[in-house]
C-alpha cells in the first residue's frame, strides 16, 4: 500500500512535467490542425536552456533557490517561446494552405533539425546537473515502506496547478484567448472579423514553447541529466496524453497528462520498467482505435 | 359507388407505381439536434425527384443518409432495383455505391484534381475493373483479359465525356478544369457507376444561365435514356419546376409537402415556408407577384 | 522623388534594415544561450564555456542574409510586374521531368548494371552503391504507402527491421536458404503491415503517421528486450550468406560441393561476393520498380491515387478505402521486408539500433524530396542523400541536421518535391487533344 502510495506521488509528479507540454500539442491542433512534431524539441530545448542558466547562475554567484529559480523559469520560458515563434514562422506558416500531409513532414524536418542542432552545439553525451532543491518529507518512517514527498516533487505540482490556472484563465478571459477560440472555429471568418489569424497562431505557438519550456526546468530539476534526444519520447508520450485526453481540449490535456504519467510509473512499478514505454505507445494506438475523440474531446461529425 | 376528386390531375402526387426509393420514417440525430425528423417519401424510376427547402432544412443530412455518409437513427431506407431490394440504412458507406449502385455528386465538388478527367471516370468503375483484372493478380500479368475491359471501361468513360462535352479534355488534370466543367465531370464520373439512382447535391449552384440550361437538358437526358431514378437538391426554383416531376419540401428537419411541382407550388404550407410564418400579413402584391415569377419556369431567365 | 514619371518606386532602406534588425533580434534570442554558452564535462562536474565570436557570426549572417533577402524581394516588387503564364512554365517543367524520366530512367538502369565493372569500381565503391540501393529499395517501397496512397507511415523502418529479423531466425531456427527466406521474410513484414493496418488505416492521415511511429518504437523496444529470441541490443550475428544458384561465395565450400569461383573456373576474390550483393539488392530495386510502374495502372493503383485525392468521393464511388489502403500498407511492408532480409544478409549481423525512428525518417525523407510519387525522382533522392553522406564522411554530424533543414526547405519550397510530374495512367488521346467541338457546346452537348 504503501508503495502504491509512494508510485501515486511519482506519477502525478511525472504527469504534471507530461500535461505541460501536452497543452503546447493540443492548442496547436486546435488551431491550425497540424501536430507540431518538433514541439518534444522545443521541450528539450527548454531543459537545455534551463541547465545552462542554473550553471551560468552558479559561476555569477546567484545561489539563493527562489531567485535562482526565477530567473531560470524566465529565461527559459522567453527564449524557448522565441524558438516556438521561429519554428511556426519558417516551417509552418509558409505551409498553409498547401497539402494536408506538408506541415507534418515539414515539422519532422524541424524535429530532425533541432535534435541534431542541439546536439552539434552542446555535444551528444548526456548532460548531469546537481541537484538544487534536495529534502522532503517523510511519512511512515518506522515501517518497512516509508513514504517520501520531495520538495521538489511539491514544487513541480504547484507551479503546474498555478501555470495551468493562469493559462485557463488567459484562454477564458482575454482578448487573445478569444481570439484562439475564434481560430479554432473558423479562422476565414476571424479573419473578417478583424481578428490577426497570423498573429493569434504565432502566440498560440508561443505559449505552448513556453510552458513546454517549463516542463523542461522541471525535467531537469527531477532527473538531473538531460541529452539531446529526450524530446522525443518525451513529446510522443504528451502528445498521447493530449490525444488520450481530447485533442483540442484544455482540461483533456492535463487530465491526459495525469493518467500517462500514473500509467507509465505504475507499469514501470508493477510489470517491466523495460516496457515502458511500449505501455505509453499502446495506449496512444487503443485510445486512437476506440475513443479517437480521446476522454474530454468533442464528437467529430464528418463534413460532406 | 362513384368517387368525386377535388383534386385537379395535374396536383396528384405522382409515382408509386415503380417506387426506386422509398424512405420511411427516416430521423437523423447529432446529440440533441434533430436534424430530420421523421421524413417518408419515395422518389421513382425515370423520374426527377426535387428535394427542396430552406437552408439547415436537412437536405444535404437526408442525402448523407441515403448514400451511406450517415447512418440513420432511426428509419428505413430501401431501394429496389434490378430485380433486387437493397436495405440502405444497413450497409456500409461504400457498399452502397458498390452493391445498390446509388451514385451521388456533391455540394462542393470533390474530383480527384491531380487525377485526369479520364482517371476519374475510369476510378468511378473501380469493381468491375477490379473483378477483371483478377483482384490486381491476374492483371499484374496481362492475363485474364483484364485488357480488353479497360477499354471498355474506357469506352464507357468516352461516352459520357461526349454527353458532357470535355472529351477534348480527357487527358488534363481534373483540378484544372473551369468550375462548370467540374460540375458536369463529377456528374459524368457518377454516371460511371452504372447508378439505378443519381442523387444531385446542388448541381446548378454557381453554374451561369446558360451552363444550368445545358444541365438541365443533360439530367433529363439521363433520365429518359438511361431509365434510372434522379433526385435533386437544389435551391433554384425555376429549374426545379422546369425538369423536376416531384418535388418534396423539407423545413427544420420535417416534410411539409410533397407532390407534382404545380402542387407544391400552390401548397400554403410552402409559401408560408418560404416567406415566414406569420400568416395575418398580407402579402405585399409585388411580393407575391415576385415569387410567383420566381416559382413559374416560363418567366425563368437566360433560357 | 518623381514617383509618377517610372513605374519603380525607391526601395524605402530604412524599413528594410529594420526588418532585418529585427531578424537579427530574433536570432540573438536564438542563440545567446545556446550557442553562446557550451557545457562541459570536468572531473568534478559541469562546467561552462563560452563561444561568443560564434553567436556574433551567427547574428551578423542572419542581419545580412535578411538584408539581401529583402532588397531582392524589394527589388523584384518594384519592378513591373512580369507576366509569368504558369500553365506554359508548367507545360515546360513537365516536358522537362517527361525526358528526364523515359530518357534518365534507362540510362539510370543501365550505368548500375555495368557498374560494377567500371575501372574505378573498387571495394569501396560497390560497397557503397550496394548501400544506396538499399535506400532506392526503401524508397519505391515507401513510395506505394506515401505518394501514392497518400498514407504517412513513419514506422516504415519496423517493416524493415521484421524482414530483416525474420530472415535471420528463419535462417538461425529453421536453416532455410536465403532465397526461401526472402519470400517468407516479405510475407512476415507484409503480414504484420496488415495486423497493423487493419485496426489503424481508417484513421485520419496525422493519426495514422503518429500510430504507425509508435508502432515502429514497440517493436524496436521489443526487439531490445526480448533476449531469448532476439539478442537483445546485442543483435543477432552469423547470419547466413545467399548462394548463386547453389553456389557458395566463400573461398572453401562444404564436403561435396562446390563454390563459386571453382565452379566458374576463376580465382577467388572477395569481390565476386560483394558484386553479387550487388546484382542481388539491383534486380530487387528494380522488381520493386517495375512492380509500381505496373500496379499504378492497375484499378488498385488508381484507386490508391484517388484515395489520395479524395477518400469520401471513392466511398461515394463504392471504393472500400480500408481493403485498398491495406493492400497498399502490406505491399509496402513486403518490399521493406525484402530489403530487410537483403540487409540482414549483406551484414550478416543485425541490432536494434539499425532500426531507429531515424532511419524511418531518412527514407521519408528520400520519399518527399524526390517527389512524392515519382519514381526517378526517389531514386535520384536517395543517390543524392545516401551517397552524398557516404561523400562528406568527415561532416557526419552535419548530416542529420542537413537532413531536417533539407525536409522543411522543400516542404516550404516545393511541396510536391523536386520531380513532381505525373503522367496520367491511361490516355483518350495518346496524341495530344483535338480542339474541342464547338457545335456540341452550342448544343450543350446532349443529343
Amino acid at each position: 500500500m504503501e508503495y502504491f502510495i509512494q508510485q501515486l506521488i511519482n506519477g502525478v509528479t511525472l504527469g504534471s512535467i507530461y500535461g505541460l507540454i501536452a497543452i503546447g500539442y493540443t492548442m496547436v491542433y486546435g488551431i491550425i490542425g497540424m501536430i507540431n512534431f518538433a514541439h518534444g524539441d522545443i521541450f528539450m530545448i527548454g531543459a537545455f536552456i534551463s541547465l545552462i542558466t542554473f550553471l551560468v547562475l552558479g559561476i555569477i554567484g546567484i545561489t539563493w533557490i527562489p531567485l535562482a529559480l526565477l530567473i531560470v523559469l524566465l529565461v527559459s520560458m522567453i527564449i524557448a517561446s522565441i524558438y516556438g515563434w521561429t519554428v511556426e514562422r519558417l516551417a509552418y506558416r509558409p505551409l498553409r494552405g498547401s497539402f494536408r500531409l506538408a506541415p507534418l513532414i515539414s515539422a519532422i524536418g524541424m524535429s530532425i533539425f533541432l535534435q541534431n542542432y542541439v546536439q552539434l552545439l552542446q555535444g551528444a553525451r548526456v548532460r548531469p546537473m546537481q541537484p538544487v532543491i534536495s529534502g522532503g518529507f517523510t511519512f511512515l518512517e518506522g515501517s518497512a515502506f516509508s513514504i517520501t514527498v520531495s520538495y521538489l516533487q511539491i514544487v513541480i505540482v504547484l507551479l503546474t496547478i498555478i501555470l495551468m490556472t493562469a493559462f485557463a484563465l488567459i484562454i477564458s478571459r482575454t482578448s487573445l484567448g478569444r481570439a484562439q477560440r475564434g481560430c479554432e472555429q473558423d479562422r476565414t471568418m476571424s479573419a473578417l472579423l478583424g481578428i490577426n489569424v497570423d498573429r493569434t497562431i504565432s502566440l498560440t505557438f508561443v505559449m505552448g514553447a513556453a510552458l513546454a519550456a517549463v516542463a523542461g526546468m522541471l525535467f531537469v530539476l527531477y532527473y538531473g541529466v538531460i541529452d539531446f534526444y529526450i524530446g522525443f519520447l518525451a513529446g510522443v508520450k504528451a502528445f498521447t496524453a493530449a490525444v488520450l485526453g481530447g485533442i483540442g481540449s484544455l482540461p483533456g490535456a492535463m487530465l491526459g497528462g495525469l493518467l500517462i504519467g500514473l500509467i507509465e510509473t505504475y507499469w514501470s512499478a508493477y510489470f517491466s520498467i523495460e516496457y515502458k514505454d511500449v505501455a505509453a505507445f499502446a495506449i496512444l494506438v487503443l485510445v486512437l482505435i476506440f475513443r479517437p475523440t480521446g476522454l474530454l474531446g468533442k464528437p467529430e461529425i464528418e463534413k460532406v | 359507388m362513384k368517387e368525386v376528386s377535388t383534386t385537379p390531375p395535374e396536383l396528384v402526387i405522382p409515382s408509386g407505381a415503380d417506387p426506386l426509393l422509398t424512405v420511411e420514417h427516416l430521423t437523423m440525430r447529432f446529440g440533441g439536434l434533430v436534424a430530420i425528423d421523421d421524413v417518408s417519401f419515395s422518389a421513382g424510376k425515370g423520374e426527377i425527384t426535387a428535394i427542396i427547402g430552406p437552408n439547415g432544412a436537412g437536405k444535404t443530412t437526408l442525402f448523407n443518409c441515403i448514400t451511406g455518409f450517415y447512418t440513420p437513427t432511426v428509419g428505413r431506407l430501401t431501394l429496389t432495383a434490378r430485380g433486387e431490394e437493397y436495405l440502405l440504412e444497413r450497409m456500409d458507406g461504400f457498399r452502397i455505391a458498390q452493391k445498390a449502385h446509388v451514385a451521388r455528386t456533391f455540394q462542393n465538388i470533390r474530383l480527384f484534381s491531380e487525377m485526369s478527367v479520364l482517371e476519374n471516370l475510369i476510378v468511378a468503375q473501380h469493381n468491375e475493373l477490379m473483378r477483371a483484372s483478377g483482384f490486381t493478380v491476374t492483371g499484374l500479368f496481362g492475363l485474364g483479359g483484364y485488357r480488353k475491359k479497360e477499354k471498355e471501361a474506357a469506352d464507357l468513360a468516352r461516352y459520357w465525356l461526349d454527353k458532357v462535352n470535355l472529351t477534348h479534355l480527357a487527358d488534363i488534370n481534373a483540378g484544372n478544369l473551369p468550375y462548370g466543367d467540374q460540375r458536369r465531370l463529377e456528374i459524368a464520373r457518377a454516371m460511371c457507376i452504372k447508378p439505378t439512382i443519381l442523387c444531385l447535391d446542388e448541381p446548378a449552384a454557381g453554374l451561369n444561365p446558360k451552363e444550368s440550361s445545358e444541365l438541365n437538358k443533360l439530367l433529363i437526358y439521363i433520365k429518359d435514356e438511361h431509365d434510372i431514378g434522379l433526385l435533386l437538391i437544389e435551391h433554384d426554383m425555376s429549374v426545379v419546376m422546369e425538369i423536376s416531376d416531384h418535388v418534396v419540401v423539407l423545413d427544420y428537419g420535417s416534410k411539409i409537402s410533397d407532390g407534382t411541382p404545380l402542387y407544391v407550388r400552390s401548397d400554403p404550407n410552402v409559401i408560408r415556408a418560404y416567406l415566414g410564418e406569420d400568416e395575418d400579413e398580407a402579402l405585399p402584391p409585388e411580393v407575391a407577384a415576385d415569387i410567383a415569377k420566381d416559382f413559374d419556369p416560363e418567366n425563368r431567365e437566360g433560357v | 522623388m518623381n514617383q509618377s514619371n517610372n513605374n519603380t518606386t525607391a526601395i524605402d532602406f530604412k524599413a528594410l534594415l529594420k526588418e532585418s534588425g529585427i531578424a537579427a533580434l530574433v536570432a540573438l534570442g536564438l542563440a545567446i544561450v545556446l550557442v553562446g554558452f557550451k557545457t562541459v564535462d570536468t572531473p568534478t562536474g559541469m562546467d561552462i564555456t563560452t563561444r561568443w565570436v560564434w553567436v556574433v557570426v551567427a547574428v551578423a549572417s542572419v542581419f545580412v542574409g535578411r538584408l539581401a533577402f529583402a532588397v531582392r524581394r524589394e527589388s523584384k516588387a518594384s519592378r513591373a510586374p512580369v507576366h509569368v503564364d504558369m500553365k506554359a512554365k508548367e507545360n515546360r517543367a513537365a516536358i522537362i521531368v517527361n525526358r528526364f524520366s523515359t530518357i534518365g530512367g534507362p540510362l539510370f538502369i543501365g550505368f548500375a548494371l555495368v557498374l560494377p565493372f567500371m575501372p574505378f569500381a573498387d571495394r569501396y565503391v560497390v560497397d557503397v552503391a550496394t548501400y544506396v540501393l538499399i535506400y532506392v529499395m526503401l524508397g519505391w517501397g515507401l513510395n506505394i504507402v506515401v505518394g501514392l496512397a497518400g498514407l504517412l507511415d513513419l514506422g516504415y523502418v519496423a517493416f524493415y527491421a521484421v524482414g530483416a529479423y525474420s530472415y535471420a531466425l528463419f535462417a538461425a531456427y529453421f536453416d532455410l536458404s536465403f532465397w526461401v527466406c526472402l519470400p517468407l521474410a516479405g510475407l512476415c513484414a507484409a503480414g504484420f503491415g496488415v495486423l497493423l493496418g487493419f485496426p489503424v488505416l481508417r484513421l485520419r492521415g496525422d493519426y495514422l503517421a503518429i500510430v504507425t511511429l509508435g508502432f515502429g518504437e514497440i517493436i524496436r523496444v521489443i526487439l531490445l528486450n526480448w533476449y531469448e529470441f532476439t539478442g537483445g541490443p546485442d543483435g543477432l550475428s552469423g547470419i547466413p550468406r545467399p548462394s548463386f544458384f547453389g553456389l557458395e561465395l566463400k573461398r572453401t565450400a562444404a564436403e561435396g560441393e562446390q563454390t563459386f569461383h571453382q565452379f566458374f573456373n576463376l580465382d577467388y576474390s572477395t569481390m565476386h561476393r560483394l558484386i553479387f550483393l550487388y546484382y542481388l539488392i539491383l534486380i530487387l530495386a528494380l522488381l520493386t520498380n517495375f512492380f509500381t510502374i505496373r500496379i499504378r495502372k492497375m484499378p488498385i493503383g488508381r484507386a490508391w491515387e484517388a484515395l489520395r485525392e479524395d477518400e469520401i468521393a471513392c466511398r461515394s464511388l463504392g471504393i472500400n478505402p480500408t481493403n485498398t489502403k491495406l493492400t497498399a500498407f502490406a505491399l509496402g511492408a513486403m518490399f521493406a521486408g525484402f530489403a530487410g532480409s537483403f540487409f540482414a544478409t549483406r551484414q550478416a549481423f543485425i541490432s536494434p539500433e539499425s532500426f531507429t525512428f531515424i532511419e524511418s525518417a531518412v527514407i521519408l525523407a528520400i520519399v518527399v524530396l524526390g517527389g512524392m510519387g515519382s519514381q526517378v525522382g526517389v531514386a535520384i533522392a536517395a543517390v543524392l542523400l545516401i551517397g552524398g553522406t557516404e561523400l562528406f564522411r568527415g561532416l557526419e554530424e552535419f548530416r542529420m541536421l542537413a537532413f531536417g533543414g533539407l525536409m522543411v526547405a522543400i516542404m516550404v519550397w516545393k511541396p510536391r518535391g523536386l520531380l513532381a510530374h505525373r503522367e496520367p495512367t491511361i490516355k483518350l488521346h495518346p496524341n495530344g487533344a483535338p480542339p474541342p467541338i464547338k457545335q456540341a457546346a452550342t448544343e450543350g452537348g446532349v443529343k
